[in-house]
């Protein structure tokens, strides 16, 4: 096959080219750059978007032995992915921009590119696994190195994406990649492994919203109140620098009544209020989702899993699917769902797809 | 994937001609400072100076006039910052500098820096629709105040749409007041016809790489009487104004190239247009909506640059689709990241986003062949169609 590699400057693409080639494909590498400005994403070794990123993804390709390009991927990135990020932020949630530039960007407009000018799939250093099943269709599966498994941030594809799509380090350990990196001359072999946003340049989410989405509304300062008293309790600058769960940076002037540390329980945008409360509140029980993607045949109901976050935990779940919409009840209450955040569906280590949570009940509720 | 390359990118770098590898390497075993005073020393600076001579020869210019550098960005630095930061010494009113719009990076770059960090009052000029420098607008600018000129720079021919300049006006204009004229003849030395002191300019720069000669040596052509304040301070090489131990096989290269391509000029010119006009002919014949930008192929025009938009294309794809078929050629603008930027040239030109960036830059040079132009005629149809098709996602 012809094959698009795309290649982030980091040692899993890297690796994943090297074998793309190896299992006899015709590859090219391909650096997206997503920022407008190169220099105004993270710098430094552990970001995906700045020119020493540029650079170490062609001087892999140059040591696998593939032609490189740049692909300027930069107003899609910005449309789709960075935008977006910050209207979920101003509507109170919690977005997840790697699911979102995976279905939106690696997925969709790299792939859609690749396709159109004759390739015909895309190969990234992501940790999952691809088969074929019985009835023809392509599965993903969580990779076999749990620690590094990626599925979750790949739960967005469908099977035309599937299909399109080659993860050839899905079988493998990180350190085995490293060792591989090292032993083929990779020279970032070593290189540390990305975390955060990477468009966020320091690391600073809080800082970075503050300063982009400005006096947008509605994230204008507002109440801190506690859900036992009904008091407020304290007050903050916008509600975007809150997700649900969050116990540090409250910043609360008043002690909890019952002695207790506060959680975030809620984030209200259009009044700007937050509501904190004891751990026990943050319990729970059952989650909607909307936007549903599906890997591959639609279910109507999923005896499973369920994961609520990137590294969260797997939580078993009945889930239910009433066309575009997904209801999810959990088995065991579950702490700091955010809106915003995707669901992921799990049959075993299969991933059936996704949802985009947009409202959760308390436990309470649940078992009332 | 083809076996043989056809390259069609000389205005990004040239192969280097046999006679200047032969004169290059005659030199890499030996040994001697230009600078020193013994039998090598004196051996290395009579090649040195020998090289100087020849190139002045070819070049109309004195040897004396001739200044050795590492190549273009820093010959057009050095004019730009050693003869603003001098002019201005001797006048303190002479603030402005007035160039073009179309100006390789190597001379807006510097003009940016010396805007922001010094002070400088930067003019670019607007230039047509073809690429070439408005005159009136340069004639006007100087008028309004005159003494306030330090320095006029203006390109002899442009790199990416190969429109050459009218450098004849911009001397008669800036002579009427004194004002010194510097020109980057990066792309027009062994093009067209270059006669330093014949065009009155004052200062010339020009690069080893893209004459056939070797990379990291160029040369800043500049009268002796007109005063540079020099960037680069240690041993006092090249009257002070260019402080640095003399490469020696590299200028020894650099002027076997000039010697060769300048003398080979018009022999040249007549081959390579005739292959360029062919190739735009032929590739219009297949694509009926592509167009050239810049001037007419004709004698205001690089005889080797094809400068083409293809509608509905993006170059980099072109680019990409081309060079997998062994057709190599650009897209006209680089950047650090590798991600094009739509080319300022085309913007000033007054193109759109879009059509700056659907454009591909073929430039034909000593190498090129009928073969290769048959190449990429066969090969631009069906990477155009799949191009358009990546587009329209």
């Amino acid at each position: 096959m012809k094959v698009v590699a795309a290649m982030s400057g980091g040692v899993d693409s890297a690796v994943a080219a090297a074998r793309a080639v190896e299992a006899g494909h015709d590859v090219t590498g391909v650096h997206l750059a997503l920022s407008r400005n190169p220099a105004s994403y993270r710098s430094g070794a552990r970001g995906c978007c700045t020119i020493e990123d540029s650079n170490d993804a062609r001087r892999a390709a140059d040591v696998i032995g593939i032609p490189f390009y740049v692909w300027d991927l930069s107003d899609r990135f910005h449309e789709d992915v960075v935008e977006d990020f910050m209207d979920e932020y101003a509507a109170g949630r919690t977005p997840n921009p790697c699911l979102r530039c995976n279905e939106k960007i690696k997925f969709a407009a790299v792939l859609d590119r690749a396709l159109a000018l004759g390739f015909d799939a895309v190969a990234t250093g992501h940790y999952a696994r691809l088969r074929t099943g019985a009835d023809g269709l392509i599965e993903m599966h969580r990779a076999t190195d749990h620690g590094k498994d990626q599925s979750y941030v790949l739960g967005v594809l469908d099977q035309d994406q599937l299909r399109h799509s080659l993860f050839p380090l899905g079988d493998t350990a990180k350190p085995d990649v490293r060792r591989e990196a090292e032993a083929r001359g990779l020279l970032v072999a070593g290189k540390p492994d990305s975390h955060d946003i990477c468009f966020v340049a320091d690391g600073d989410n809080a800082g970075w919203l503050r300063e982009k989405l400005g006096d947008r509304a509605p994230n204008h300062g507002g109440d801190i109140v506690d859900v036992t008293t009904g008091e407020t309790v304290g007050r903050h600058e916008g509600t975007y620098g809150f997700t649900i769960g969050q116990r540090r940076g409250l910043r609360l002037g008043v002690p909890a009544a019952d002695g207790k540390p506060r959680f975030v329980l809620d984030i209200e945008p259009v009044s700007g209020t937050v509501t904190v409360g004891p751990r026990e509140r943050l319990a729970v029980g059952h989650v909607s989702g909307i936007r549903p993607r599906w890997c591959g045949t639609v279910p109507q109901r999923v005896d499973g899993t369920v994961q609520l976050r990137a590294h969260g935990a797997e939580h078993r779940a009945t889930v239910v699917v009433d066309g575009d919409r997904v209801e999810i009840d959990l088995h065991e209450p579950a702490e700091g769902i955010a809106p915003g955040q995707a669901a992921v569906i799990y049959d075993g280590t299969r991933v059936v797809g996704s949802a985009t949570i947009e409202a959760t009940r308390p436990v309470e509720v649940v078992t009332a | 994937m083809s076996e043989r390359i056809v390259y069609l990118d000389h205005a990004a770098t040239t192969p280097m001609l046999p006679v200047a590898v032969e004169a290059m390497t005659r030199q890499l075993s030996g040994v001697g400072n230009a600078s020193s005073l013994h039998a090598s020393g004196r051996g290395a600076r009579r090649v040195v100076e020998e090289s100087r001579e020849t190139i002045a020869g070819v070049i109309g210019a004195r040897p004396g006039d001739v200044v050795f550098t590492s190549g273009g960005t820093e010959s057009d630095n050095l004019a730009l910052k050693g003869i603003f930061w001098a002019r201005r010494a001797e006048d303190p009113r002479r603030t402005r500098i007035l160039s073009s719009s179309i100006e390789h990076h190597a001379v807006l770059d510097p003009l940016h820096w010396l805007a922001e960090t010094d002070g400088a009052e930067v003019e670019l000029l607007p230039v047509s629709g073809q690429g070439v420098l408005d005159v009136e607008a340069l004639r006007e600018s100087v008028s309004r105040d005159p003494a306030s000129v330090a320095l006029i720079s203006v390109m002899w021919a442009n790199n990416e749409v190969g429109s050459l300049q009218p450098i004849d006006e911009v001397v008669a204009i800036a002579g009427e007041h004194g004002i010194p004229v510097h020109t980057d003849a990066v792309q027009a030395v062994g093009q067209v016809p270059v006669d330093f002191a014949g065009s009155g300019v004052d200062a010339l720069t020009f690069t080893g790489h893209k004459v056939g000669g070797p990379y990291g040596v160029g040369a800043l052509v500049v009268r002796r009487d007109l005063a540079v304040s020099a960037l680069v301070h240690g041993g006092g090489q090249e009257r002070d104004i260019r402080s640095g131990t003399l490469d020696v096989p590299a200028i020894a290269g650099l002027a076997a190239a000039v010697e060769a391509s300048v003398k080979d000029q018009h022999e040249h010119a007549v081959r390579v247009a005739a292959l360029r006009d062919d190739l735009v002919r032929r590739v219009v014949e297949v694509v009926p909506d592509a167009h050239l930008h810049g001037t007419p192929c004709g004698p205001l025009r690089l005889p080797g640059n094809a400068h083409l938009g293809f509608p509905g294309c993006e170059g980099d794809s072109l680019l990409m689709l081309l060079d997998a078929r062994g057709i190599e050629c650009s897209t006209g603008s680089a950047c650090s990241a590798g991600v094009p930027q739509p080319s300022h040239v085309l913007l000033a030109m007054g193109c759109t986003d879009d059509q700056a960036r659907h454009s591909l830059r073929f430039t034909l040079g000593h190498s090129t062949t009928p073969a290769d132009v048959d190449a990429l005629v066969e090969a631009i149809g069906p990477v155009v169609e799949r191009a358009r098709a990546a587009r329209g996602l």
